[in-house]
């Protein structure tokens, strides 16, 4: 092993020459000029399609604009560690309800800093198949809900309807809404994502009644066919005031709030890539095209760059306006 | 209970031992207390029942304090205390780095997407064929082929590049594993404290599940593939100094006379003798390290590691379970691999063969070595010329494609309802009513029960610990939680008992069969419990049911070992006289062969137990509400105090299991004659 090792390294050094000449050729082109570092700029990817094509659209952008991306897989929630020491620079999609707690947090010790709002809006909400308007006429209107909650039920909760929530960490006050809204409803919290998706798999497949807590983007609502529940508007009043809405005691009697997807990033950057942090600020992307790609990678089965290669051949004029 | 006593002791002949009397009437006494507390104490004293919050001990500020305090402030003087644990990280970065790029990425200049490939990583064919040379070189043919075999699998079935970042990390992860374990095994072996300093640092390090610690290795190695590295390490390395230890103190005490007769000096004594002596032992600990480094793989990847893992998370993400299969099993087919590579490499060299080494000709691993070299070298050349050479074409790859979501498809369809029926009953007339008994016990009858199990079982010093270890999860505030998971461990373990020990019987007599058993219970050990997750809740739903399965799944395995391993060491005279004194089949099986058997069945109880807690945190992703679930909360809050104290009590839950069983099965020893 260790004879092979040392006769690699000297054969690395003889190539690495010229490596470096061939290098110097074929990408001396590339606006390398007047980038603040080329050290390179750690992008955290987590385990989800959005989430890759919104990471790499960022950094093919600023790949263009002559940066050094690196992209670092990382999760969710637990980058906020990685990003608070500089590990790690930048991450591109923090949800307002999943992580907004850990951003805040993070943000509260100026170790890391929100670099504004992509442009995604996050709609979360109480979802049915739309096969489920036929055992529940009146649909998506909540009142028809309240009316005929023992269709969605399962042995375990019958004659209560079941509703299956997010993981407890997304929050969403699902069992407040239960009560101050007055459904019969049982709140059942899925563990995780994957969960609540293979759920609705499961149900979808056999026809069967199901109520669930689904969130856009994402492909699930493109997959299957149904509706978001209509629930009274929401308004912070709404979460903050017991007396407003119908519910004149208990808050919670409205719908989720439709929060924006924010990007965050390790506060050193502004410092060290001025540049690269304007760009970031400036950049934006919207919900329909947004699912519009997700769809084309897990239902039409076309890989993630190539989607964001087209993307980027197709909107130039957007992304030079980002660039300084 | 008498009744079985006095049945074992015809079997064993021991004298009747003088605890009986006073241990049935305690027993009989904390009982009765606990019962009329538990039925009439709910109005007199409720503190019993729910342990008021304003008691609780806030232990997690105090533990969260502390890490911020490690992370930002700690200083040894001339460097601060991250500086510290950044620069171990670095040197563990190092040969990572080589070996990340001998094996997936190949040798780069520069960083990120300016880095251009100087030389590319091994090919596919130079590392399959390494491996049936190393096949070759230390079993036979068969291994070779079985070792060529698993790699082919990566590369067919496109799991290539991912199996080699993981792989990566394991070649990496191992050796810090077991130097550190053979390191701190000697430093026990040779000084008695040491020995009793570590055990219960090791006992934390098995139990306290890894989500716990996470968030602080993070902060403190950094974000990414070393920190995933770091907490494999800690997670796999205690078995290596068991191991190094017991394996330590068995070799014979001739041996070491001889080498204090020729003259050793204390170094020559460790590296000469006691260690080779000691390499059979020592390499099952090897072994050890790898497979739970490989266990490890899925949470790595949480953090940065890549690899498989990551393949199998997102495959599942997607409701992708095909591709979450072949993934995970790629994981297995690498276990497979290592497994057996390592288990030859330990059985290749007996220490009697050993003196005759220096004469044996070395020409022949010589040979080995020079044929991999030369293959290395031609494939690579070769490789820049043919791309297929350098790296297995993706054309080639192949895929079970929707094969298993259909699979899974028609079963939910065709078969839900009767499913559906099976669980409803089990679940309304055992789980239920089980959490509800559990959860309404008062504390502080189930804190002095457990004191008085200890004490029958063990004395006064165990009593001791059970209560202390039992009241820190009540003073913490989190006794309901740590019921629930009781609740949950308890019953997965009765159904894996269930279903594992009669498996083990079966099969203990049975060769062929044992074999295909063990193929079966290895798999579902090193699959990630992930993969097969997701179609249980698929048919089950979210919720306890679904997470019962889990756990029964992965912690059957130790049930049907032990139990076959424990018949099979049966002293075969004694069946033999079982036998001529006219004992029918049923009667030589229970009444001699179980009941020889049992203290090695009670360790595999034991080890039921101990996998059943450490799949808590998986648990949790399918909703469950037990510490797992506190646990998973932590980490995604990156609340280092409220980890590491739900941690604790789930450590302190297995380590009063453990405790007691082997208590338990000591003594079952020490009455069959056996100890």
């Amino acid at each position: 092993m260790a004879q092979r090792d040392r006769s690699l390294n000297r054969m690395a050094g003889a190539l690495a020459g010229a490596a470096a000449l061939i290098a110097a050729g074929a990408f001396a082109p590339q606006a390398k000029a007047d980038v603040e570092s080329r050290d390179p700029i750690k992008i955290t990817l987590h385990d989800w399609t959005g989430q890759f094509i919104t990471t790499k659209i960022m950094g093919e952008v600023l790949k263009k604009a002559g940066y050094n991306i690196e992209y670092v897989q990382a999760d969710y929630l637990a980058q906020f560690a990685g990003l608070k020491t500089g590990d790690l620079h930048v991450a591109m999609e923090i949800w307002e309800t999943t992580g907004r707690d850990a951003m805040d947090e993070a943000t509260a010790t100026g170790k890391v800093e929100n670099l504004g709002e992509t442009g995604l809006q996050a709609i979360e909400e109480w979802w049915y198949p739309a096969y489920m308007k036929d055992k529940c006429p009146g649909l998506p209107d909540w009142k028809a809900l309240a009316k005929c909650s023992e269709a969605f039920s399962v042995p375990e909760t019958a004659p209560s309807g079941r509703y299956l929530g997010g993981p407890v960490t997304w929050g969403g006050f699902d069992d407040e809404r239960v009560e101050a809204l007055g459904i019969d409803l049982e709140v059942v919290h899925a563990g995780t994502d994957a969960a609540l998706f293979a759920e609705l798999e499961s149900a979808y497949q056999r026809k069967a009644p199901v109520l669930l807590w689904v969130y856009a983007p994402h492909w699930a609502p493109v997959k299957y066919k149904g509706e978001w529940v209509e629930f009274p508007k929401y308004t912070s009043e709404c979460y903050n005031d017991a007396s407003w809405g119908m519910n004149k005691t208990a808050k919670y009697d409205c719908g989720k709030p439709r929060g924006p997807i924010w990007k965050v990033a390790w506060s050193g950057v502004k410092d060290k890539w001025p540049g690269a942090h304007k760009i970031i600020t400036k950049s934006n992307i919207n919900n329909d095209e947004m699912g519009a790609m997700v769809s084309m990678v897990d239902l039409d089965g076309q890989k993630v760059d190539d989607v964001v290669n087209e993307w980027i051949v197709k909107n130039e004029g957007r992304w030079q306006t980002w660039l300084p | 209970m008498t009744e079985a006593r006095t049945a074992t002791e015809r079997i064993a002949a021991t004298p009747v031992p003088l605890w009986v009397r006073p241990t049935t009437l305690v027993w009989t006494l904390a009982l009765t207390l606990a019962v009329v507390l538990w039925l009439v104490g709910k109005d007199i004293a409720p503190w019993a029942f729910k342990f008021p919050r304003d008691w609780a001990v806030p232990l997690k500020f105090w533990i969260s304090d502390f890490t911020a305090w490690l992370v930002e402030d700690a200083s040894f003087g001339i460097f601060t205390f991250s500086e510290f644990t950044r620069a171990i990280s670095w040197v563990i970065e190092q040969p990572y780095t080589l070996a990340l790029s001998l094996l997936a990425t190949g040798f780069l200049k520069g960083q990120g997407s300016d880095a251009v490939q100087i030389l590319p990583p091994l090919s596919w064919i130079a590392i399959t064929a390494t491996v049936i040379a190393l096949g070759r070189y230390t079993k036979d043919w068969a291994l070779a082929a079985l070792a060529g075999g698993c790699f082919l699998y990566l590369a067919i079935f496109g799991q290539w590049h991912g199996a080699m970042v993981t792989l990566a990390s394991i070649l990496i992860a191992v050796p810090f594993g077991v130097v550190g374990g053979l390191a701190v095994g000697l430093a026990g072996y040779r000084w008695r404290p040491v020995e009793r300093l570590i055990r219960p640092v090791l006992d934390l390090m098995q139990t306290v599940p890894v989500f716990a610690y996470l968030v602080p290795i993070l902060f403190l190695f950094g974000f990414g593939p070393v920190s995933a590295i770091v907490a494999t390490i800690v997670y796999a390395m205690p078995p290596m100094v068991r191991i190094t230890i017991l394996a330590l103190r068995a070799v014979p005490g001739e041996t070491i006379d001889l080498g204090h007769m020729v003259g050793c000096s204390r170094r020559q004594m460790t590296w000469k003798v006691l260690v080779p002596t000691a390499m059979p032992g020592l390499m099952v600990g090897v072994n050890q390290v790898i497979m739970l480094s490989l266990n490890m793989v899925i949470i790595a990847s949480m953090i940065g590691a890549g690899g498989l893992g990551f393949e199998v998370l997102a495959s599942l993400r997607r409701l992708d379970i095909g591709a979450g299969i072949e993934s995970g099993v790629a994981i297995v087919v690498l276990a497979i691999a290592l497994d057996r590579l390592s288990q030859a490499l330990a059985n290749k060299n007996p220490p009697a063969h050993r003196e005759s080494e220096s004469t044996l000709p070395f020409w022949r691993r010589y040979g080995y070595s020079t044929a991999c070299l030369a293959i290395v070298l031609v494939t690579g050349a070769a490789g820049l010329i043919a791309a297929w050479v350098q790296s297995y074409p993706e054309a080639w790859t192949i895929t079970t494609g929707t094969v298993w979501d259909s699979l899974v498809r028609w079963i939910n369809v065709n078969f839900f309802d009767e499913l559906e029926a099976v669980k409803t009953a089990v679940l309304l007339n055992v789980l239920i009513p089980f959490k509800r008994f559990l959860l309404g016990l008062p504390w502080v009858a189930v804190v002095g029960l457990l004191a008085v199990a200890g004490w029958a079982l063990g004395g006064w010093r165990l009593a001791l610990l059970c209560a202390v270890l039992s009241l820190f999860n009540v003073t913490v505030g989190l006794w309901a939680k740590s019921m629930i998971t009781v609740y949950l461990c308890g019953i997965s373990v009765i159904f894996a008992c269930l279903i594992g020990i009669p498996i083990g019987i079966l099969s203990a007599e049975r060769e062929r069969l044992w074999r295909g058993v063990k193929v079966v219970i290895d798999t579902l050990q090193t699959l990630p419990s992930f993969v097969y997750l997701m179609p249980v809740v698929m048919l089950f739903r979210v919720g306890d049911f679904a997470a019962m399965i889990a756990v029964v799944a992965y912690a059957l395995a130790p049930a049907i070992r032990y139990t076959a391993h424990g018949l099979q060491r049966v002293d075969p005279q004694l069946v033999e006289a079982g036998i001529v004194s006219g004992c029918t089949p049923l009667q030589t099986l229970t009444k001699i062969k179980l009941k020889l058997a049992l203290p090695e069945i009670l360790l595999g109880i034991n080890q039921t137990i101990m996998l059943a807690l450490s799949m808590l945190v998986i648990t949790a992703l399918v909703g469950t509400r037990d510490l797992g679930q506190e646990v998973y909360i932590a980490l995604t809050k990156a609340d280092t105090g409220r980890g590491i104290t739900a941690g604790l009590c789930v450590a302190f839950i297995a380590i009063i299991a453990d405790r007691l069983i082997t208590a338990g099965a000591r003594r079952a020893k020490a009455r069959l004659g056996l100890a």
